[in-house]
């Protein structure tokens, strides 16, 4: 089972080392062909005018909805949940509203209920994050914080607003890992 | 219940910026040109380095206004740099809510014996370093990131190697002592015990560094990170130069691919003039500005 994990730049090598940690064979994203063989995909936090050059520079856009039209699973975390949405790669059903909760001063961290992640809250770090303003029908909403949406799910897509890499709890990741290996059973 | 400005939601802002570049700019119109470069951040100064060099005198924190301009301009953090010591320019950034306060040797110090407290404020700060020592004493005075000072508006990667190599070699000679070495290697250092300790056990700094001082092209970039820096910092390297936009998103390009040399030689073709250089070692004691910080 062999995850990419986006590295064009922001925190990659954080959720490399969560997802080596579970088991996975992970490779660092950069160029189209490093797509090839892949069962599934991060895309993790940064800047998302940094990515959205780099995706453009690279000619990664068109690869990487090629492979999220196959079904392998995407994980996308803060500037990787932006990536996918309707105004950057189109991959998903939403709409993100970037730095939604301020500057710097104002991100925090926070306890989140999650419906498919037993045991205590998920400590939910977010830094500049976004939330997402809109969704459509095929996506389930996971967990909000004042009502904001800041993680769903559409099929094979997972996002959230948060930073998982960051803390302790590898429980999300974990929880990717299975819908990759569901998805290499299938295949 | 949120919890704003813990140490893991200010050192999360360096965990976000790695890989990338952080621009020094002057203006609201140098902001966006590194914005649409590629940039990660911006640093918001009223002089670059180089100009600083030149013109001597005392060099302070911007003018808020221009703070606010560029702010407006971009959407990507945007850092200040604060005097060495000068806790109230600090306290002022933060009421701007810069993203990150750079307390910064480029600048001249407010205090020579005294850095800023940065535990007292909920903005993240960066401070330079020269060693292990320096480093892990920024740390534990709350420093959320490390950068390697290399020698400032130089254009000479010299002295950032020379840092960036202090600091990693001392780390890896630090992994090699035993639990009673690590009390002497703590005094010898004049660093707090714990953070040597869980930089002995880890073999990396307790936040992330980064590397500022004398980048000037794409290779320069492709050297430190393949150094140990996790990020780079250019200063007058951009702006100084032919032409900053191409220079710029040559960088980033380079800071990406910094280990495939291929990549590193097609970003660094047709750049024009790179900034007028100073041979850091060439400077007398007075000009240079790594000394600055204790």
């Amino acid at each position: 089972m062999t995850v990419g994990v986006l590295a064009l730049q922001g925190d990659f090598a954080a959720h490399a080392r969560v997802l080596e940690e579970l088991g996975a064979d992970v490779r660092e994203v950069r160029v189209p062909a490093d797509l090839d063989g892949l069962d599934g995909l991060v895309m993790p936090g940064g800047e998302s005018t940094t990515m959205t050059l780099g995706i453009e520079r690279e000619g990664l856009a068109e690869p990487l909805r090629a492979f999220a039209a196959s079904g392998a699973p995407v994980f996308g975390t803060c500037a990787g949940l932006i990536m996918l949405d309707r105004e950057h790669l189109q991959i998903m059903d939403i709409t993100a509203r970037r730095n939604a909760f301020g500057r710097q001063v104002r991100s925090f961290e926070a306890d989140l209920e999650f419906p498919d992640i037993e045991g205590p809250p998920v400590r939910a770090v977010f830094i500049r994050a976004p939330w997402i303003e809109d969704a459509g029908p095929g996506v389930e909403i996971l967990a909000d914080v004042d009502g904001h949406p800041v993680a769903a799910r559409e099929g094979h897509l997972f996002v959230i607003a948060f930073h998982p890499e960051l803390s302790d709890d590898t429980r999300l990741h974990a929880r990717f890992l299975e819908d990759v290996r569901s998805h290499v059973g299938r295949s | 219940m949120r919890d704003e400005a813990t140490f893991r939601v200010k050192v999360g802002l360096a965990e976000m910026l790695k890989g990338g570049v952080i621009m020094d700019v002057v203006n609201a119109d140098e902001a966006k040109i590194a914005e649409d470069a590629g940039a990660s951040a911006v640093m918001a100064l009223e002089r670059v380095p180089a100009d600083i060099r030149r013109d001597g005198g005392v060099a302070r924190m911007s003018d808020p206004a221009m703070i606010k301009g560029i702010q407006e301009a971009v959407t990507i953090p945007v850092m200040a740099k604060a005097r060495i010591g000068h806790f109230a320019e600090a306290q002022v950034l933060e009421s701007l809510q810069v993203d990150f306060i750079d307390e910064s040797e480029v600048l001249t110090p407010a205090d020579h014996a005294h850095h800023i407290d940065k535990w007292a404020f909920k903005i993240p700060f960066v401070c330079g370093a020269t060693n292990l020592g320096e480093a892990l004493r920024r740390i534990g005075e709350g420093a959320c990131m490390i950068r390697s000072k290399g020698e400032a508006g130089t254009g000479d990667i010299v002295e950032a190697v020379r840092h960036l190599r202090e600091i990693t070699g001392a780390i890896r000679r630090l992994t090699m002592l035993d639990e009673a070495e690590l009390f002497v290697a703590a005094k010898e250092l004049q660093a707090p015990y714990d953070l040597v300790r869980k930089t002995a056990q880890e073999g990396t700094l307790p936040v992330p560094m980064f590397c500022a001082g004398g980048i000037a092209t794409p290779a320069d970039a492709s050297l430190v990170m393949q150094l140990g820096a996790q990020a780079v910092f250019v200063g007058s390297g951009i702006f100084k130069s032919e032409d900053p936009a191409t220079r710029a998103r040559a960088i980033v390009e380079a800071t990406t691919h910094y280990a495939d040399p291929a990549r590193v030689a097609a970003a660094s073709e047709g750049l024009g003039q790179a900034m007028q250089s100073l041979e850091a070692r060439k400077l007398d004691d007075t000009e240079l500005l790594a000394g600055r910080g204790w």
